[in-house]
């Protein structure tokens, strides 16, 4: 534990430390964004994916927090709200480590993530995590998007995500091995590239375990969604 | 007194011929700054303070000398000692930087790297030898004031008699505005690199282009791109969407109007004072003479259109026979905006701009892929053998792309201004008015200009067989009095005017001692162009991209000679 703590705070006193004058300086920036906050019509109920980073071009300190929260029941579930820090370990790719906690009203587990996030070839955005929970279950997901211009505002956007794991999980909803899959596809119009509301649909599919869990078949969700940053 | 009454009443005039000036924001205006003269010696003051400035329904912030945008301009003599007070009634830091002359280390004024900066409400007195004439220009080299209208022209009166001979002369200062912060929107470059791009490819450019060339080319050709993660319609950083461009601080609409009556001759001192933006420069209905590059007297040459990189100068004699109204057109190279102003023989005319064509678009030639040249016959065409082996991308995250074999490039007129059908300058034309036979050079060293587009990162390698390195910190050492070539080779997909301070850099078009010599060199996409500079001013020099924004992202670096 004191090892993470190291692993966390280390960069964050690099990040901290101050600048001669210079000509140039090397920019530190940060940013709020809200890539999804949206209403699903089927589950009614809110899913959101908000991150905030900040840092310079090789190292950044992130926040990242994923979850869905009914409208109609008070019934929450927090896919991850996690610390984490990024290293840029090639042209398109970051480094992510950090911990984190993931959780529903049943319960839930504080964990490791591991895990990389960029630009694949052809212009795919991909991010995979790797998890390891407090009770040495391990689980990882891979998501993947692509932005296809149809105007210069108007983006229509297909995404993919499956989630696996080693070991059933009761309080976060997943069951062991091949848990969860999910694509969709959300369509955007960038009133400016800092705002853009967005209508779309998604499709779940949950498998064995996790099937007998949740209790429900396959989902087919309208969305209507919001996304912004700043 | 050596300056005359009547030349100065004709700058005054070209000045007052636009006055839409909204009472109680900064005056846009070309003026030409009061100075005393005694003993041989000219003193100027520039007051530098914050002002609104208002462009069309925009308000924004400048930073300003004595309230003007853009700053005004200054007349030096070759020959003559100047003196100018700097007064900072702001509070933060500023400096001014005389852009091409050849000036004293600690008269540079680039803060960090020859003196501490001009601090809040702080002066500086800058003081040197006049040492040559032409076009030059000044601006700050801090805390991006570049961008917020710290820029003016500067005119260096020849010793003996200007060669060139007109009956008009005219400045043009062309520059980009816009009410953002700066530093903010290098932030949101840094979060989102296509901010500010709404010219990208879409679906319906996929679509026209597969009815053009077929499918199968068109998919083979967008995957190249898709594979490589890169945007070929990633020309400028920030374009028309936020920018306003300027002619001498005023807009299109505004009309700056330059008077000539037929048949005279009119040199027009063209000079890029803008933080982003490249322009390519036309007056549809006339040849433009080139006459002066960078401030140095070139062979003539006659052409129709020129690009002209971020802080380079281009002097041009026309010569209008017809009594009617000629654009001065300056397009963005990304041709998302533009400014024009007319030539007329008289005021309250306005000239018609020259269609609008097609949105550039890089090739893969640009990214360095020269598909299959055959062997043997273009022998000259052949790349660059680097002595850096960039086999395995030896940049790490900087670089999001390298170029294997990069070639000069000097006849190509670049992305958007190839197939034209009319002439356009490019460097190979160059060939300098005065020989300068400064010898061969002893050693080369390569400059790697890299970047991430995805990160927006930029840095300038150097690489002298031994050590490669970005950082500002690593000097790059010359012996004074050695000659020493330097290779610079663009990794990038975008354009770089390159500038060295302090010192010429020759550039090497094949014209030996008749080679121009320029203060800033604009490297092309997957270029290698081979400059010569003697190291004859001692000092630290700053060697940076002119892009204000790869430059504070990182592209600077600082040149020792001793």
């Amino acid at each position: 534990m004191r090892r993470l703590l190291f692993a966390v705070l280390l960069p964050i006193f690099a990040i901290a430390s101050g600048e001669e004058t210079k000509p140039m300086h090397s920019t530190r920036f940060g940013g709020f964004f809200v890539d999804k906050l949206e209403y699903r019509t089927k589950n009614k109920d809110l899913k959101f994916h908000i991150y905030s980073f900040y840092g310079g071009d090789y190292h950044k300190l992130w926040v990242d927090v994923e979850g869905e929260r009914g409208l109609k029941n008070s019934e929450w579930l927090l896919e991850r709200a996690d610390l984490l820090f990024v290293k840029a370990i090639s042209s398109f790719w970051d480094l992510r480590a950090g911990l984190g906690y993931a959780g529903s009203n049943e319960g839930g587990r504080s964990r490791l993530v591991l895990g990389v996030k960029g630009l694949a070839p052809y212009g795919f955005d991909v991010e995979a995590n790797l998890n390891l929970t407090n009770k040495g279950e391990l689980y990882g997901k891979l998501e993947a998007e692509y932005d296809l211009l149809l105007t210069q505002r108007l983006i229509l956007q297909p995404s993919f995500e499956i989630l696996a794991s080693t070991k059933k999980i009761e309080p976060i909803e997943i069951g062991s091995g091949l848990s969860k899959t999910e694509l969709a596809l959300r369509l955007r119009y960038e009133i400016k590239r800092e705002l853009a509301p967005y209508v779309g649909v998604s499709w779940e599919r949950y498998f064995g375990q996790t099937k007998e869990m949740v209790g429900e078949r396959d989902l087919i969700n309208f969305l209507v969604g919001l996304k912004t940053w700043f | 007194m050596s300056f005359h009454r009547r030349e100065l009443l004709k700058f005054m005039l070209l000045s007052g011929l636009a006055y839409s000036l909204p009472g109680f924001s900064a005056l846009r205006r070309l003026e030409v700054a009061d100075f005393k003269e005694k003993e041989g010696l000219l003193e100027y003051t520039l007051i530098i303070r914050k002002e609104p400035v208002e462009v069309g329904q925009r308000r924004g912030t400048g930073v300003l000398v004595n309230g003007l945008l853009p700053s005004p301009l200054l007349r030096f003599k070759e020959g003559k000692e100047v003196v100018i007070n700097v007064i900072n009634e702001m509070e933060e830091e500023t400096s001014i930087h005389w852009h091409g002359l050849y000036v004293p280390n600690n008269m540079d004024g680039v803060p960090g790297v020859v003196f501490p900066g001009i601090p809040p409400k702080g002066r500086f007195t800058y003081r040197f030898p006049v040492v040559q004439s032409g076009t030059y220009w000044y601006h700050s080299h801090s805390l991006m004031q570049e961008q917020l209208g710290l820029y003016g022209p500067l005119i260096l009166e020849p010793k003996d008699g200007d060669p060139i001979k007109a009956d008009r002369d005219y400045v043009i200062v062309l520059s980009d505005w816009t009410d953002e912060d700066p530093h903010r929107i290098l932030s949101k470059l840094k979060k989102y690199p296509g901010y500010y791009n709404f010219q990208k490819r879409t679906l319906g450019d996929f679509i026209r282009e597969v009815r053009e060339k077929g499918f199968s080319q068109t998919l083979r050709e967008r995957l190249m791109w898709a594979q490589m993660r890169m945007d070929s319609r990633d020309i400028a950083d920030i374009t028309g969407y936020t920018y306003t461009y300027l002619m001498n601080g005023q807009t299109t609409q505004e009309n700056l109007t330059f008077i000539f009556k037929p048949s005279e001759k009119v040199r027009l001192r063209f000079i890029n004072a803008s933080s982003a933006t490249y322009f390519n420069v036309q007056i549809p209905g006339l040849k433009m003479t080139i006459v002066q590059a960078d401030g140095q007297n070139v062979y003539p040459v006659d052409v129709d259109e020129f690009r002209i990189a971020i802080a380079e100068t281009y002097d041009v004699i026309v010569q209008p026979k017809e009594e009617r109204a000629y654009a001065i057109y300056a397009e963005s190279m990304d041709r998302s905006g533009f400014v024009m102003g007319t030539l007329a023989p008289r005021e309250g005319m306005r000239a018609v701009p020259p269609p609008k064509r097609e949105v550039p678009e890089l090739t893969m030639e640009d990214m360095g892929h020269h598909g299959h040249a055959d062997h043997g016959h273009h022998h000259h065409h052949e790349g660059y053998k680097m002595m850096l082996d960039v086999k395995k991308n030896p940049f790490g995250v900087d670089a999001d792309m390298v170029v294997e074999s990069p070639r000069q490039k000097l006849e190509d007129p670049a992305v958007g201004l190839r197939n034209q059908k009319h002439k356009v300058l490019t460097y190979s034309d160059l060939v300098s008015a005065e020989e300068y036979p400064i010898g061969e050079p002893s050693r080369t060293i390569e400059i790697h200009l890299v970047g991430n587009m995805e990160r927006f990162i930029w840095r300038m390698y150097s690489y002298d067989g031994q050590r490669l390195t970005s950082r500002f910190e690593d000097l790059i050492d010359l012996k004074y009095g050695e000659v020493v070539r330097f290779a610079i080779i663009n990794h990038t997909m975008m354009h770089h005017p390159i500038h060295l301070h302090g010192m010429w850099m020759y550039l090497d078009n094949g014209g030996d001692a008749l080679n121009p010599r320029k203060h800033t060199i604009d490297v092309k996409p997957g270029e290698v162009v081979f400059v010569n500079v003697k190291a004859d001013n001692p000092g630290l020099w700053a060697f940076h991209c002119h892009v204000l924004y790869h430059m504070d992202a990182g592209m600077f670096r600082v040149v020792r000679v001793r």
